[in-house]
């Protein structure tokens, strides 16, 4: 490896813009806001804020495409639009905490938005197993820190213990998948896997191997059968921790595993186009997607708190793009960016318009969300947007990623292969689908309050982010070739 | 004929700006949908003027809309689609003059109901599939929204049925043309691409794939048996909504059928077209034969609906030239007639006596107290059952004759049919508005003649005074007269749709489809 330290630097001039823009947060913070409690978690917003949008314009500015640091990172389209998908949901995240909520200390909740989106970053760049690894850890130590920052409620110190022993675990078996890959092919970069698996057919501890993998993946995906602990740390996390959880990070993990997956080992992907064709480990993503689409949305008709029915949402829409990641070899990465970007964006909006109801009086149950339309109208017309973009109504942009991950599915294996009958299911299910989404609004927009309600004042910069998000949902629906048209 | 897209664009704009008028004032919010609806009326009657038929699409607007899948923004109309176009403006307009009186977020509704609006305008000019089923979802949301918060009897029942119903049905459709794309190895998503596409798959996929979207669409244009959302929707709906749903939204079921399904997939219609010809006989028959005997006056309107829509199918799958001209005209005059028995009903009838029971209803001298509503329900009712100088007879009757030509058989049940029609229709006149108090209606049919002698007119006079029902509204005159006239215009100049309809139907894109033949 020829080591060029300024490439290096350059190339992770992202990162370091977040970091920097942590410290300061925090230094700030302790230095002068301390003294200043009414505009402590404002200033911290809004350094956390420039952080963000300068590391947006490093990355989209920043250097050449193609491998760097001996290959160690790569910078292509799906980096880029991976980097600043994720920088514009931290963002989204970040606008949303003045006036939502009562955390103590947010500085620190800042800070560690930061660091995590950092790590999401260096995810959608990673190139090479263990800093992919490292970059995943450093994501995931900090949303567990996140989903138990409420320290006054019980559920959430539930959620954050729930979250890191079973992050752990899965990290364990991530980390077990990769030794044994490095075992059978004598490198950690990427580029040398391939090239080490092209020459060697599937063996028992090749197998062994990708299983682990993609079980770790289940795990950070909320993938059915590995889900059981997306609805609880859903419920018990602060709303707007949770929509970190359920947004950016499904963005950067599936760019991490889309990565990993098709140009690390695609060799021994097999193929889902027909069932004659051999099996490898599509055939396992194959069988999580239709397990998480039975199970998500199943699960979510039977929920009565809107935040585990949008885990279990979550569920169904991991099902989605698990699908997505086995049709990449048909129409490339442009589809389920597209979907995992705009589905993020209707997660943040989601939890954003609950964390707003929660500050002003609560926000578990479904009922909790009656009379919205009576209490702040522009609330309720963008959780309008965001449930039916995820419910995929057109034109928002919900809709045009299934389409285009359906059709490159039905382009792959016609009817006749698992790809062709996934997408037929998915086609089934959203139908389901939209019985829980309609439930959601009817409560927010139909069913009227028995009391006179409180209307809830919505502080700016959330008003700000939630029409932001709803406004880029119309538009990348309507326009769907101003991301696709990237890859 | 360049302004019709604008239809679309304004109906959307009147959206947003009725939800931002009606903040101010819900009588703001009126204007601008009123505003709304009457120019694009204004702009699709001005293109029929100048539309001059041909057979095939003549193109609007054609723009590359998305590179991968290639997807065009294509909008065409032909004679089919400008029959249909000038109902919806017709329809809007009316619904809109018979919802002057929601109060509750009047801003909300007219939004929801213009979006709606907007995305029927979209279905009825799309030339690409994708397009098309971009417009068709857009019209089935906002129904959920106006039954759930403006409806009336179980109206969050009725309302998700609809929305599921729908959904469901529109699932299907997108699988099948999914399959067809990705099967056929489509250039684009283009009309003409796809039905290139279809042709060149195995005959058994055409069979599964026909199915599929036929049905979806069928969905909503109420098919028996997939009709059961139709009456339980329109009940539960608020009057303008019920008006919009019976009047254009069920259209968008057949008009997908016919657009859609039969050029498309030739091979699998001939498969299918005996097992839905009875289908849509036996919703005409089954459905009238319902309507006898419903005690809720909506029902009465609800059920007449899906078995007029069975005209429309059975038209459809008769498959010669003249059953389909049949059966767009007869979407056209039920799009019409079913808005005037629905404003009727649920406007004039019920948010006067709140009671929609005919028992009750039949104790009120109804046609002393509301004349005005006695008057346009004998009217539309006449219409409804097909008599001439109505729109109603010369479609029905043109759907009877196709039908005799494809299949004798059918075409005596379904004329049957309309005898079933005629006694539901007149026993629903004749209990609601000339009840136990009056004498019986002109027509009245002989096993529910009451005695003249039991009820003479002078006592009912006395015992019932003219309730102080407030009397019909201008905006209620004037949806009546405007829909009143397109019945009795088309009725006596049917000519003036058909001289549209049939150079349509003489496109390549039906000439698999229209060979006529029998069953």
């Amino acid at each position: 490896m020829n080591a060029d330290y300024a490439e290096l630097f350059q190339s992770l001039l992202p990162e370091t813009a977040l970091v920097c823009g942590a410290l300061f947060a925090l230094f700030f913070d302790i230095l002068w806001a301390r003294h200043h409690s009414t505009d402590r978690l404002r200033l911290a917003v809004m350094l956390g804020l420039i952080g963000l949008a300068s590391a947006a314009f490093l990355a989209i500015d920043g250097g050449s495409p193609g491998p760097k640091f001996g290959g160690v990172l790569m910078l292509d389209t799906m980096t880029l639009v991976s980097r600043v998908g994720v920088f514009a949901l931290g963002a989204l995240t970040l606008a949303l905490l003045p006036g939502t909520t009562r955390l103590r200390h947010s500085a620190e909740f800042v800070a560690i938005v930061l660091f995590a989106t950092a790590g999401f970053s260096l995810m959608a760049a990673a190139n090479q197993l263990l800093l992919g690894f490292l970059a995943l850890e450093l994501a995931s130590l900090s949303l567990y820190i996140l989903a138990g920052f409420d320290k006054s409620s019980p559920e959430s110190a539930e959620a954050g213990l729930k979250y890191y022993l079973l992050g752990g675990m899965s990290s364990a078996f991530l980390l077990f998948g990769f030794s044994l890959l490095y075992g059978l092919t004598g490198s950690i970069e990427l580029t040398h896997i391939a090239m080490a698996l092209h020459q060697t057919s599937m063996t028992p501890l090749l197998a062994i191997a990708l299983v682990m993998v993609l079980v770790a993946f289940g795990f950070k995906a909320a993938a059915a059968p590995f889900h059981l602990w997306a609805p609880d740390v859903y419920q018990g996390a602060p709303a707007p921790a949770t929509a970190l959880i359920a947004s950016a990070s499904k963005v950067a993990g599936f760019t991490l595993f889309i990565r990993l997956l098709w140009p690390g080992l695609h060799d021994v992907a097999g193929s889902i186009a027909s069932t004659s064709a051999p099996s490898g480990w599509l055939t396992i993503v194959a069988v999580l997607s239709a397990a998480s689409l039975l199970l998500g949305n199943l699960g979510a008709l039977a929920q009565s708190n809107v935040r585990r029915l949008l885990a279990y949402s979550a569920i169904a829409h991991t099902g989605v793009m698990m699908l997505g990641l086995g049709v990449i070899a048909r129409a490339g990465q442009g589809p389920i960016l597209y979907y995992a970007i705009t589905y993020g964006l209707a997660t943040v909006g989601a939890f954003g318009v609950i964390a707003v109801v929660d500050a002003n009086g609560g926000c578990q149950r479904l009922t909790d969300l009656v009379g919205l339309h009576k209490r702040s109208p522009l609330l309720a017309g963008c959780l309008l947007v965001f449930i039916l973009s995820l419910a995929g109504v057109p034109p928002l942009a919900g809709f045009f990623g299934k389409f285009a991950i359906f059709t490159a599915a039905f382009q792959l294996g016609s009817i006749s292969g698992p790809a062709g009958w996934l997408a037929l299911l998915a086609i089934a299910m959203s139908a389901i689908g939209l019985y829980y989404y309609l439930i959601i609004l009817k409560q927010a927009l139909i069913v009227q309050p028995i009391d006179a309600v409180t209307p809830i004042k919505l502080p700016i910069p959330a008003a700000l982010a939630l029409v932001i998000a709803a406004t880029l949902l119309v538009l990348l629906g309507v326009f769907p070739s101003s991301l696709l048209g990237l890859f | 004929m360049n302004l019709l897209p604008y239809t679309i664009y304004l109906s959307f704009a009147g959206a947003l700006l009725s939800l931002v008028a009606g903040k101010r004032s819900a009588g703001a919010a009126r204007a601008v949908a009123l505003l709304t609806a009457v120019i694009c009326t204004g702009i699709s009657l001005a293109a029929a003027f100048e539309f001059k038929p041909t057979a095939g699409l003549q193109t609007l607007v054609d723009l590359p809309w998305i590179a991968t899948p290639a997807i065009h923004y294509h909008l065409a109309v032909d004679g089919i689609s400008m029959t249909l176009i000038v109902l919806t403006g017709l329809a809007a307009t009316a619904g809109i003059l018979f919802s002057w009186n929601i109060e509750e977020r009047t801003g909300e509704f007219f939004a929801f109901y213009l979006a709606l609006i907007g995305g029927v305008y979209g279905v009825f000019m799309s030339a690409d599939a994708f397009l098309f089923f971009v417009f068709y979802e857009i019209a089935i949301v906002p129904k959920y929204f106006l039954i759930a918060n403006w409806g009336s009897t179980n109206r969050e029942y009725g309302a998700m049925k609809l929305a599921l119903y729908s959904f469901a049905g529109s699932g299907l459709v997108l699988a099948g043309l999914l399959w067809t794309y990705a099967a056929g190895d489509a250039a684009s998503f283009g009309l003409a691409d796809l039905t290139r596409a279809a042709l060149t798959l195995p005959a058994h996929d055409q069979t599964i794939i026909f199915a599929l979207v036929f049905f979806g669409f069928a969905t909503l244009a109420g098919l028996f048996p997939l009709h059961t959302w139709a009456p339980t929707g329109h009940v539960a709906a608020p009057t303008g909504a019920s008006m919009l749903l019976a009047g254009v939204v069920m259209k968008l079921g057949a008009y997908g059928c016919l657009r859609v399904a039969l050029p498309l997939f030739p091979v699998g219609f001939a498969y299918w077209q005996p097992a839905i010809a009875w289908l849509a006989v036996i919703g005409i028959i089954y459905a009238g034969l319902v309507a006898l005997v419903q005690q809720d006056f909506k029902f009465v309107i609800g059920y007449s609906s899906v078995s007029h829509m069975g005209f429309v199918m059975l038209g459809i799958v008769a498959a010669n030239e003249r059953a389909v001209s049949g059966a767009v005209l007869q979407m056209f005059s039920h799009g019409v007639i079913a808005g005037l028995l629905f404003a009727v009903v649920g406007r004039m009838v019920y948010d006067r006596t709140h009671t929609r029971q005919l028992d009750a209803l039949t104790a009120m001298p109804l046609h002393r107290m509301l004349p005005c509503a006695a008057f346009t329900f004998v009217l539309a009712g006449l219409a409804s059952m097909g008599m001439p100088g109505f729109s109603g007879f010369p479609a029905e009757l043109t759907i009877l004759i196709g039908t005799w030509q494809t299949s004798p058989l059918l075409g005596l049940i379904a004329a049957v049919g309309v005898l079933v029609a005629a006694a539901f229709t007149l026993r629903a006149i004749q209990v609601s508005f000339f009840g136990k108090t009056g004498r019986a209606g002109p027509l009245g049919p002989p096993d529910r003649e009451p005695e003249p002698a039991a009820r003479p007119a002078a006592e009912s006079a006395i015992a019932f005074p003219v309730a102080p029902y407030p009397p019909i509204t201008w905006p209620e005159k004037l949806g009546t007269m405007l829909l009143l006239s397109a019945t009795v215009l088309i009725g006596l100049k049917p000519d003036l749709l058909l001289n549209w309809i049939i150079p349509a139907l003489q496109s390549p894109a039906f000439h698999a489809v229209l060979k006529g033949g029998s069953l």
